[in-house]
């Protein structure tokens, strides 16, 4: 099989399934961060903790077992999800957890003297944070962010142990009938090299646009 | 008359630390007042609490006759909800040694944030009321630059502007130019020299520039260790320093 066989092979039947599920995940991801991260600084102590419950289950255990729990376990509780959903399920809320504590951080960053210039101009608590603390803390969480997607991005490959078709999968099934190893994990390796380019390349552009003005 | 800013038996303390002593103070309706004092002494922090960034432990401050802290519902005294803070808040406006400018927007914005945010207008006529401020402080020119592009001494003017377009009747001003260079002070003394001298906006500023207060000050305080050790016109003050914690304080400034 030649090199570029191999590469048709994987784009064809695996390239859809990881950028499925690391878009969907980074989505989930992104929102589950941001709403815990915010959740972690509410008033309200129950909030705080339910926030803090999630961050820790999540961040605390493996992701490859948080994966199977969610495909072999759950059904054992009546709760059938496809493979796809509980990839995307697993890795969303798995990373989700590390994105709020870079949520949580970058706010916590922001110079104390933003909120009292936003007090001495009787803005609300909701405009302060949407207008001023929130703009500036999401600069500082940009480049984490974007690290966090690389990471997810390469996590993908762990959705080919629940019967997931993915990129890895794909790789798996090619190596057993052609033997063809080296070829096929280089391949592997060069492609989630390519899809993960245009991620950091993105996030570096996306920080200078948002920057534009600081020093 | 009746005064439209009333420190009544005020303490604060940070942790054992007492910053202001029962301390009991009014200012009048269009006053410029200046406080000075050595570091430490209490001016900021009852300016602080005046634009409620802090509360006091005890005592009570009305402004414009009504409780800042406190609110009489039915004859009795309740801690002073978020509502009743923003009602208060709308009379008062502050100016800090850092300027606290907001880093994302440019210069125009700046200035148009909280009129359009929180008093509703429209960016129309937000734009024109901002444009007509940052020219008063002389930085007309300015409008589309961001924060980290000026000096000093522009950016206290931008932040001045800021405080301006909400139109309070109460000014503090805390140390203004205490974190400038030397060379640029002067400028922003003449904007708030400016201020004082045509508007009735009741000031309250602190200050280490001496012949500032001297100049524009109806009546100038003395802080010292948490109290007001002596208060009385600039004349009196810096003329006629009867304690002699202030003779040695004026002494450093007049070598």
């Amino acid at each position: 099989m030649s090199t570029y066989e191999i590469f048709v092979s994987l784009a064809k039947v695996g390239l859809k399934v990881t950028l499925q599920v690391t878009f969907s995940a980074a989505v989930l991801a992104l929102v589950l961060g941001g709403i815990s991260g915010l959740a972690r600084m509410s008033k309200h102590k129950i909030i705080r903790f339910i926030s803090s419950v999630y961050i820790e289950i999540f961040r605390g255990t493996s992701l490859l077992v948080q994966l199977f729990w969610m495909y072999f376990v759950l059904p054992m509780m009546g709760i059938r999800l496809s493979a796809l959903t509980a990839g995307i399920l697993a890795i969303g809320l798995n990373f989700g957890a590390y994105c709020s504590e870079i949520v949580r951080s970058a706010i916590q960053a922001v110079p104390s003297g933003q909120t009292e210039a936003c007090i001495a101009l009787n803005m609300t608590k909701v405009q302060r944070m949407r207008r001023v603390i929130i703009p500036q803390a999401f600069v500082m969480m940009i480049p984490n962010l974007g690290n966090q997607l690389i990471e997810l991005l390469k996590s993908t490959s762990l959705v080919s142990m629940i019967t997931l078709t993915d990129l890895t999968y794909q790789a798996n099934i090619l190596n057993a009938t052609t033997f063809e190893t080296t070829k096929i994990y280089s391949m592997l390796l060069i492609i989630y090299f390519i899809i993960g380019l245009p991620l950091s390349k993105g996030m570096k552009l996306l920080e200078q646009k948002v920057s534009e003005g600081r020093v | 008359m009746t005064p439209i800013v009333s420190y009544k038996n005020i303490t604060k303390a940070y942790g054992e630390l007492e910053v202001l002593k029962e301390i009991d103070f009014d200012i009048y309706p269009g006053e410029k007042v200046a406080l000075i004092g050595p570091s430490g002494s209490g001016k900021t922090t009852l300016a602080r609490l005046l634009m409620t960034l802090e509360e006091p432990n005890s005592g009570t401050i009305e402004v414009e006759g009504k409780g800042l802290w406190h609110e009489e519902i039915n004859g009795k005294l309740v801690k002073a909800n978020g509502k009743h803070l923003r009602e208060m808040r709308k009379s008062i406006g502050m100016v800090f040694q850092h300027f606290y400018l907001f880093p994302h927007m440019t210069v125009l914005k700046n200035v148009m944030e909280a009129p359009v945010t929180v008093l509703g207008l429209s960016k129309k006529k937000a734009r024109l009321q901002a444009e007509e401020m940052l020219e008063k402080v002389g930085l007309g020119d300015k409008l589309d630059v961001y924060p980290a592009q000026l000096s000093g001494g522009q950016k206290q003017r931008v932040a001045i502007a800021r405080a301006l377009v909400m139109k309070p009747n109460i000014m503090l001003f805390d140390e203004p130019t205490s974190a400038l260079d030397p060379e640029l002070v002067g400028e922003v003394l003449e904007v708030i020299k400016e201020i004082a001298l045509e508007s009735d906006m009741t000031m309250l500023l602190i200050t280490h520039e001496m012949d500032f207060a001297k100049e524009i000050a109806d009546r100038v305080a003395f802080f010292n260790e948490g109290t007001i050790a002596e208060q009385g016109t600039p004349e009196e003050i810096f003329n006629h320093p009867k304690t002699p914690r202030l003779q040695t304080f004026l002494s450093r400034f007049n070598p």
